[in-house]
């Protein structure tokens, strides 16, 4: 079964606990405060909290208005628009998949199909025990040596079917065993 | 030869997605083993990507290369004699006599793959600001008129003359201005600014700083996709380089002029590519693109005049200043003067980038140039300039890369991005797919796009369910019309180039039913 990202956070159990109020409060602090709670700074802020939190929860789109002196609506609206923030954790590794027309040229969709069929993770969607979540790119870059990849934030060419297969087996060992 | 022996292995993205980092590990820890004594230098890539890794050997005779370099490979190649092994079968010869190389125009990609994308003085050493020398050495105006004389458009898309814009940047009257360099690069098919900012990120910053000084600017930005880590950082560590080197700053080589610049990273959205959406996006709002008029020249990053360039715009200034804006027009044809990076990409045996004098057509590109496709099958179509450019059928690729013959043909130069499918590709599934990512990435600012897209791809699904497929064909076609005229950007105005290719050129694709017909 696989979920979308709206129920990713209902359905992480097993993952990473969620970060609590303080961690929250205390990371929007820390990142308003380096970039000197200038609004034009937002995205960069946005990008420092996701880095250290792994996400942007919602409840810290109203500390960062109050710091920024910006409504709720306006920090909503900008963390909404862009693909880059999730506002609930993704899985322990993320495959961003390259979706665009050059890697389609050299089989792209073929390896979305096998995700979907073999794994049962559609775009967006994070296995059950939180291990991997899938992402669509439009475009890496790496538009000569398709299929792309970006497999947790390494650019990956020429991909295939059995490379995705192996980047789940490695995230979905039980951690603990991982070492052995 | 002399100790230690230099090897060059990349470090570009690309090159590390296929085993770069192995391969530059391997060699280190064979050559320890065996006791020869090599440095290894991590450049950025020459841009023949179907060789890479390509790893190249310091001799008195140039640069060995040898590729492509597998981290298996590694021990093979030392049992043969490596550094120097002339009967490897990864053995290449001079790297500069590589024939996919050798016959290019390198003047923008000259350093990229030779230097340390790092090392200030590898790139002084190389000619590096000698531009930017040249231009302290002018009044302003005459900076900018240089650069209107080279007839250097802009490489972004639209074709824009620069030397005109600056113009108007440089005539505003205001206490800042801004300069802004556009690294959106959210093209499929494109990669050639990447690989400049991590192969020769300086000559992006000396661009910018000439830019500056020739409209009265002191502060520039950098906005980089997020989609590129790799560029962000190796623009970062260039840019402290020179803060360090005194070519950044307060005192620019000495000359009390002053010019700082900043890296910004965007956050996943195609639209931030479009200028105005951009400079919202570095202002840290939502990139929904403004009304024009004003133009950014006149009211751009934070109502400031603003100069919006693409990479390759600003890395092609340096030299226009250093050899003389003729030197520079000289190539080219037509009204588009200069060499164009090319990139050749998709289905393609030789994939990479390949800068010449405009005026190549497209058939050397892909068939001198990039072999033909990696299937080995025939090529069917090639997406030129990007998700909003056309798909050109095989039959026309003898059509000359040119602004002008480009859009008489009803096609798109764009950034040059090549893309290649052979004959498996299925034309209306392109179409919609052209629907499909407007409806992602549109901005929702104006009806034509938003609604238009979403409503093209439904009609798309049912032509491809094969529905009523002459009705929704002209439903499509009214769309197209309709987003072409009404949309307020070109990102809802061009979304209609690659669908209404698709239906001119491989109407068959379109023809569900009687294609389900003729397979029962
Ligand atoms: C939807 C859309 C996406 C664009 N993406 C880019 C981009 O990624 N990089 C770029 O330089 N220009 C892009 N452009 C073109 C810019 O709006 C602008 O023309 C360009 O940055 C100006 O620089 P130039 O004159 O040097 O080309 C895009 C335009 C549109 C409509
Ligand atoms: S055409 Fe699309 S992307 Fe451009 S302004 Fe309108 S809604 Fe936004
Ligand atoms: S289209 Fe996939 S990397 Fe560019």
């Amino acid at each position: 079964m696989s979920v979308t990202p709206d129920d990713r956070s209902a359905s992480l159990a097993g993952a990473d606990a969620p970060a609590t109020t303080d961690d929250v409060a205390a990371a929007v602090a820390d990142v308003c405060a380096a970039h000197g709670d200038r609004p034009d700074a937002l995205i960069e802020m946005l990008h420092a909290i996701q880095a250290r939190l792994g996400h942007v929860p919602p409840q810290a789109e109203p500390l960062i208005a109050a710091r920024l002196n910006r409504s709720r609506a306006e920090i909503h609206g900008v963390v909404s628009f862009y693909h880059d923030f999730h506002t609930a954790p993704a899985g322990r590794r993320v495959i961003k998949l390259c979706r665009a027309e050059a890697c389609q040229a050299v089989g792209c969709e073929d390896l979305a199909n096998h995700l979907h069929r073999a794994h049962r993770l559609g775009s967006g969607a994070t296995t059950p025990d939180a291990a991997v979540t899938v992402e669509d790119a439009y475009c890496l870059g790496n538009c000569a040596l398709g299929p792309a990849a970006l497999v947790d934030g390494e650019l990956q060419g020429r991909v295939t079917a059995e490379r995705l297969d192996r980047w789940i087996a490695e995230a979905r060992i039980p951690r603990g065993e991982a070492a052995e | 030869m002399t100790f230690p022996i230099r090897i060059f292995v990349p470090k570009d993205a690309a090159a590390r997605s296929v085993g770069a980092d192995d391969v530059a590990a391997r060699i280190m820890a064979e050559a320890e083993a065996r006791s020869i004594e090599v440095s290894v230098v991590r450049t950025g890539t020459r841009g023949a990507l179907f060789l890479e890794p390509l790893v190249e050997v310091e001799t008195s005779a140039g640069r060995i290369g040898y590729g492509p370099v597998d981290p298996d490979d590694v021990t093979g190649l030392f049992d043969a004699g490596f550094p120097s092994a002339d009967g490897h079968p990864l053995h290449l010869g001079p790297v500069d006599a590589i024939p996919y190389l050798a016959r290019q125009t390198r003047v923008t990609f000259a350093r990229c793959g030779v230097i340390d994308p790092a090392s200030v003085a590898d790139y002084r050493a190389q000619g590096g600001f000698r531009g930017l020398e040249a231009a302290l050495a002018k009044p302003a105006a005459d900076i900018v008129e240089d650069v209107v004389a080279s007839g250097l458009r802009g490489r972004g898309g639209a074709g824009f003359p620069t030397g005109i814009k600056w113009r108007t940047v440089a005539a505003a009257e205001a206490d800042e201005k801004y300069i802004c360099c556009n690294a959106d690069e959210g093209d499929s098919g494109t990669f050639a600014d990447r690989i400049l900012m991590e192969g020769d990120p300086f000559l992006l910053i000396e661009g910018m700083t000439i830019a500056g000084l020739a409209v009265g600017a002191c502060t520039g930005y950098v906005y980089i996709r997020s989609e590129y880590p790799d560029a962000i950082a190796a623009m970062k560590t260039a840019i402290a380089a020179c803060e360090a080197d005194g070519t950044l700053g307060d005192d620019i080589l000495g000359s009390g002029r002053s010019f700082r610049l900043h890296v910004r990273v965007g956050a996943g959205a195609y639209i931030c590519g479009e200028e105005s959406a951009m400079l919202d996006s570095l202002e840290g709002k939502r990139g929904i693109v403004r009304a024009k008029p004003p133009i950014p020249a006149i009211a751009g990053l934070f109502g400031k005049p603003t100069v919006v360039n693409n990479v390759l715009s600003f890395a092609a200034v340096p030299s226009i200043l250093a050899d003389g804006p003729e030197a520079y027009a000289a190539h080219g044809m037509g009204k588009s003067r200069g060499t164009m990076p090319f990139q050749i990409a998709g289905n393609i045996a030789r994939g990479g980038l390949v800068e010449l004098g405009f005026g190549v057509t497209l058939r050397e590109l892909i068939e001198d140039f990039g072999g033909g496709t990696h299937s080995g099958r025939p090529v069917r179509a090639v997406q030129v300039g990007g998700p909003l450019g056309a798909y050109v059928p095989a039959d026309r690729l003898d059509l000359p890369m040119d602004y002008e013959a480009f859009a008489e043909a009803g096609f798109m130069v764009g950034h040059g991005g090549i893309v290649v499918f052979d004959d498996t590709v299925d034309m209306a599934r392109q179409a919609r797919f052209a629907f499909a990512f407007c409806a992602i990435e549109s901005c929702g600012k104006c009806t034509p796009c938003r609604v238009g897209a979403v409503r093209g791809r439904e009609t798309m699904d049912r032509i491809l369910a094969g529905e009523d497929v002459a009705t929704n064909v002209a439903l499509v076609e009214d769309l197209c019309t309709l987003m072409t005229d009404a949309s307020l950007c070109a990102m809802g105005g061009l979304t209609p180039m690659p669908v209404k290719s698709a239906l001119t050129y491989f109407p068959e694709d379109f023809d569900r039913a009687h294609a389900r017909e003729a397979a029962e």
